[in-house]
């Protein structure tokens, strides 16, 4: 298998390595069950979750994971941060590193921020825990490690409802379902969808009541207020709900087996009708159990025979010009 | 000559065959004035001592004794993390009975270092308190690096370091192999 240094996300990745780490995470799930929750898998490693934009539970997820596997974990966010008085990501990230952590997990609003600095900080992994409307790789190995439990992924069709615009999920679900083997349908209305995304391979719905006859899954977003600008108009809540959003009626309009996630935080009466969210078909809560175990199998393959992965050289110098994009951007 | 089979099916058989009776006469009274022990927990290491377990359990069940089973999976108590990374195999850990206060049986197949014996029992202590712990192995191929030995070995023999030492089980045969690592 190629050795991970880093995870940014599906695009970098293959079927081997998503497996291993699928087979790593489900042996964590036990740990989490037993009573004592510890292991000293990662004893003497130091993981700093650096969390740009609001997160409970990715951040606690990844803070359970390293401190379940007898990491030290430190957790660093925006509100509390050295950004608030002008830092600039470069420097917090290098600042971050001459610490010595082992693993960086990053989640920062802006595409591409966690390859960004791994080209500068050579001796840190990197974990991408969502970056802008990119990536959210561990949300998708999540997903599959939840839908293996649950009688496997492949050919399986998972129909993503929301705003696709925005989400990193939904684009790493994209990369996931041509590797993995299962396939994707996309529903949004034409201003929350991206241009030319059948290009992925993908089926597009604009009517949620299209594309579900034929769902193994129905897997919700939840819309992102904090993303749209004026240029994507957004209608009412309530319009939403009616033409968007899952109800208990949608859900029997499903396939019997038809099964409903979410990766979180949901908005009950927006994207979830409380009663679809609660039934016994929804997987949310073991989506999130299966989160922290995922984490576990993430930071253990990025820790574990390091000494053989051979340490890159110097680490890269800003240019003026790189200097100049990262200040405008932030 | 870099295979040499040690231990045919026969000499595999009677080993554990010996193994399960001395885990049974412990069971009658381990010490005169230790009272004796109900059932027997087996407990084996994945993934050859889980087999060992297996056909251990087997011969005691098929004497009447009663067995708990239950295997343990230790990539996550190794101690060379660093040099050799995560186990890619890992099979489930399953402990389907309350460990704390029983007497337990370790088991594995071939003890070498006695760093996956050191690392089993830290796996058994974050499951509860087992009032005791003894250690049964198939084959002591010796080059002990920790003060442990096995209450219960089945077969000796004293491999070089450059060897590693596999039980090989198929569905009839099971025999013990020696190979040279280059």
């Amino acid at each position: 298998m190629r050795p991970l240094q880093h995870l940014f996300g599906i695009a970098d990745m293959d079927r081997e390595q998503i497996e291993y780490l699928l087979n790593l995470g489900e042996s964590f799930i036990d740990i989490n069950r037993r009573p004592l929750k510890k292991a000293p898998t990662l004893r003497g490693k130091t993981i700093i979750n650096l969390f740009f934009e609001n997160s409970t539970r990715t951040r606690t997820s990844f803070e359970l994971a390293g401190k379940r596997l007898s990491a030290d974990v430190i957790n660093i966010s925006a509100s509390t941060s050295a950004t608030k008085k002008g830092e600039s990501l470069l420097d917090t990230g290098q600042t971050l590193a001459a610490m010595q952590p082992h693993v960086l997990v990053i989640r920062h609003s802006v595409s591409g921020a966690c390859e960004f600095l791994a080209d500068y900080l050579g001796h840190t992994s990197i974990v991408n825990a969502g970056d802008g409307a990119h990536e959210h790789p561990t949300q998708i190995l999540t997903d599959l490690l939840t839908l293996r439990c649950a009688g496997g992924y492949i050919g399986k069709t998972v129909t993503i409802v929301g705003d696709i615009a925005h989400s990193r999920v939904a684009r790493s679900h994209l990369l996931a379902a041509r590797l993995m083997g299962y396939q994707v349908r996309l529903v949004a209305p034409k201003t929350l969808m991206p241009a030319e995304v059948e290009r992925f391979g993908c089926e597009v719905f604009h009517e949620f009541d299209d594309a579900i006859p034929g769902s193994d899954i129905l897997y919700m977003l939840r819309m992102q207020t904090e993303r749209l600008t004026d240029n994507c108009s957004f209608p009412s809540v309530r319009e939403y709900h009616e033409a968007y959003g899952l109800n208990r009626k949608r859900l029997q309009a499903a396939a019997e087996g038809c099964l409903v996630m979410h990766p979180g935080p949901m908005n009950r009466g927006v994207e979830i009708a409380t009663d679809v969210a609660d039934s016994a078909r929804a997987l949310i809560l073991n989506q999130v159990e299966h989160g922290v175990a995922i984490r576990m199998a993430v930071l253990t393959a990025l820790c574990g025979g390091q000494q053989h992965l051979g340490r890159p050289g110097p680490s890269k110098k800003m240019t003026m010009e790189a200097m100049h994009v990262q200040g405008s951007l932030l | 000559m870099n295979n040499v089979i040690l231990f045919e099916h026969q000499a595999v058989a009677a080993a554990l065959d010996q193994m399960a009776n001395h885990i049974a006469d412990r069971v009658a009274g381990p010490e005169p004035d230790q009272p004796a022990e109900t059932e027997i927990c087996l407990v084996g290491i994945q993934r050859g001592g889980a087999r060992v377990a297996d056909a251990v359990q087997q011969r005691l069940e098929q004497t009447g004794s009663s067995v708990c089973r239950g295997n343990l999976d230790i990539s996550f108590y190794r101690d060379d993390l660093d040099t050799i990374g995560p186990n890619p195999e890992v099979r489930p850990s399953d402990l389907p009975f309350d460990v704390s206060g029983k007497h337990i049986w370790l088991i594995d197949d071939v003890l070498y270092t006695g760093r996956t014996i050191r690392a089993a029992m830290d796996v058994l202590f974050d499951y509860g308190r087992p009032d005791s712990i003894r250690l049964a192995v198939l084959l002591d191929r010796g080059g002990r690096q920790l003060p442990i030995c096995a209450n219960n070995t089945g077969l000796l023999h004293a491999a070089p370091p450059d060897c590693t030492v596999d039980l090989i089980t198929t569905s009839e045969t099971w025999h013990i192999e020696q190979r040279q690592v280059k």
